[in-house]
């Protein structure tokens, strides 16, 4: 039952997530009415839960390698820091991300635990934040210049072309709840994977495991909030925020989906490894942003004289301001937690001698050596 | 279930455009009758026009409710609502200039009868070229272009004739009740060349806004 507490912050940023960002996924097929919204839920549900139980562990890694948290009050804190972070600026009107409110909640933790952040994963996470949108931007250029070729030489009557982007809003709609799951179940609740209160469950050849487990509980919390509260959001998305005709919408959803898959999937990520290729990063990015970036793409190449740049600035700004704000809130929430309410959020008996190299080892208050694993 | 719904109000707005442009020969044949004074055949081509009318506004408004009920292109459904209402015009105008040449019977001489001709095929061939425009626009938007420059000249053309006649009419030695008279077949006339420029405009307009 504490242990339900203690997950509860996770389950409110996994509702917010539902809530908020199921619209940069059907945002625009419900607001003009291509899609029912229950059935756009429906499917953003269902794949929303298969992206975080079986491709959501990639991510998680990338975050636990920023910052192991060890004590699941500790991790309470860091992700409730995150979710009021998340929730004050979208207050005040401000760009905000989950992925960058999770990432500086962590570090939070890592001052506050006296443990030194490791740099290099944390310059990884942020030029793969760059590199996200600059992606997202290029593919949806891309797309939108091959659409464009297809549709004068094909000659698709109208009402076919509104069939068939009904249903290429679906089906990229759920390999978009799919990625989006599995790039970002890692902010909802990659920070419990190390100290996941589930055991592995075995059924004949089925392995669930507690993280699994884990994934789960949040996929349904996301799943929850796509039901309760994100019709009002895709309503704004579809009508006011950033009104997209379908067919653009369709590309701007295309090429988000494929920058979330990119950044997600471990097994696109084995597969160029083990052929010596880059892989991408496994990082949690932020899917709004991933937007803003295709919708530039889109404007791009229609040679749009409108474009406003300014969004880029924003996004910008948001890479520092909302990773410094979550870290405040986590740092001062950590230390009210400890000294006010006597809670442990850092392990401090927790020394992986074997693991530990030199590099990643610091002395904690000068009482236990913590360290992370590289 | 989708496809099938997309496959019927596609042909059903075929067969929308083909009753407008099946109307304007028709209205074009009632023309050359009423001249040639075949008073049956005349009527049966008011009639004719007259269930090409009722059938064009039947369509239209089953073609509007699936629209909305269906919730079919929702980035273009006041344009399509746009174009079929005002594609709709050309039908009820040409049953109403055939409806007044029946009901007023004007006296007009054998001498204007060429030219009042030559204005009912001008008139007629704008709205046959809007016709193929508006198809194309549904189809193939960037080659509308090529439709609406046609309309666009027929129109100038009626308005043309239109004011030849007149000129003439004027300076004939009719009575000014009758010369009135025949002036309002003209406008009538010519009017349906400019219904035909008004739907060209809008579909201009339409074009651009779907290759954008």
């Amino acid at each position: 039952m504490v242990t339900l507490l203690y997950l509860s912050s996770g389950l409110f940023l996994g509702w917010s997530l539902g809530a908020n960002d199921a619209a940069n996924v059907f945002g625009t097929a419900v607001g003009t009415k291509m899609l029912k919204f229950r059935f756009a839920a429906i499917i953003a549900s269902i794949f929303f839960i298969l992206g975080a139980v079986f491709s959501g562990a990639g991510a998680s890694e990338t975050l636990g390698s920023l910052g192991s948290i060890n004590k699941i009050a500790g991790a309470f804190i860091v992700v409730l820091s995150a979710g009021i972070t998340v929730y004050s600026m979208t207050r005040l009107g401000l760009p905000v991300s989950t992925s960058q409110a999770i990432v500086g909640a962590i570090i939070g933790w890592n001052l506050f635990a006296g443990i030194s952040t490791n740099v290099q994963v944390l310059s990884k996470i942020v030029g793969s934040w760059i590199m996200s949108l600059v992606l997202a931007a290029l593919f949806a250029f891309v797309i939108y210049r091959l659409v464009l070729r297809f549709k004068t030489l094909q000659k698709i009557h109208i009402f076919r072309l509104d069939a068939y982007t009904r249903l290429g809003l679906i089906i990229v709609g759920a390999f978009g709840a799919y990625s989006l799951g599995a790039n970002n179940i890692a902010n909802v609740m990659g920070v419990f994977v190390s100290i996941s209160p589930f055991h592995d469950i075995s059924l004949g050849p089925l392995n669930f495991t507690s993280v699994q487990q884990l994934f789960l509980m949040g996929g349904i919390a996301i799943a929850v909030g796509i039901f309760t509260y994100s019709y009002r959001v895709m309503l704004t998305v579809g009508k006011s925020v950033y009104k997209l005709t379908p067919q653009t919408a369709l590309i701007v959803v295309l090429a988000e989906s494929l920058v979330l898959f990119l950044f997600a999937s471990g097994g696109l990520h084995d597969f160029l490894i083990t052929r010596g290729l880059p892989a991408f990063p496994l990082v949690p990015v932020s899917s709004s942003q991933l937007v803003v970036g295709a919708i530039i793409g889109v404007g791009m190449a229609k040679k749009a004289r409108n474009i406003k740049y300014r969004a880029l600035g924003k996004i910008g700004l948001g890479w520092i301001v909302t990773p410094l704000i979550s870290l405040l809130i986590c740092f001062v929430s950590l230390f009210v937690c400890q000294n006010v309410f006597m809670q442990d959020v850092v392990n401090r008996k927790v020394v992986q001698n074997q693991d530990c190299s030199e590099d990643y080892c610091s002395i904690n208050y000068g009482i236990d050596e913590v360290c992370q694993k590289p | 279930m989708l496809f099938k719904e997309t496959k019927l109000i596609e042909k059903q707005m075929d067969n929308f455009l083909d009753i407008i442009s099946e109307s304007v020969l028709v209205f074009q044949e009632g023309v050359i009758r009423y001249f040639r004074k075949q008073n049956d055949d005349f009527d049966s081509s008011l009639s004719k026009v007259e269930i090409l009318e009722n059938r064009a506004d039947d369509l239209r408004r089953d073609i509007e409710n699936r629209l909305y009920t269906e919730t079919l292109i929702p980035e273009s459904r006041g344009d399509v609502l746009g174009l079929l209402e005002n594609m709709d015009k050309l039908v009820n105008g040409a049953k109403h200039v055939l409806k007044e040449f029946s009901i007023e019977i004007p006296m007009i001489p054998a001498e204007f009868h060429e030219e009042f001709l030559d204005l009912a095929t001008t008139a007629a061939k704008g709205v046959e070229e809007v016709v193929q425009a508006a198809r194309r626009f549904l189809s193939d938007p960037l080659s509308v272009k090529a439709n609406l420059h046609k309309v666009y000249h027929y129109e100038e053309e009626a308005d043309r004739i239109a004011e030849k006649i007149q000129r003439k009419v004027f300076r004939s030695d009719l009575e000014l009740a009758q010369k009135n008279h025949i002036r309002h077949f003209i406008i009538n006339m010519d009017s349906l060349a400019d219904r035909a420029e008004d739907v060209a405009d809008r579909l201009a307009i339409y074009t651009i806004k779907r290759s954008m």
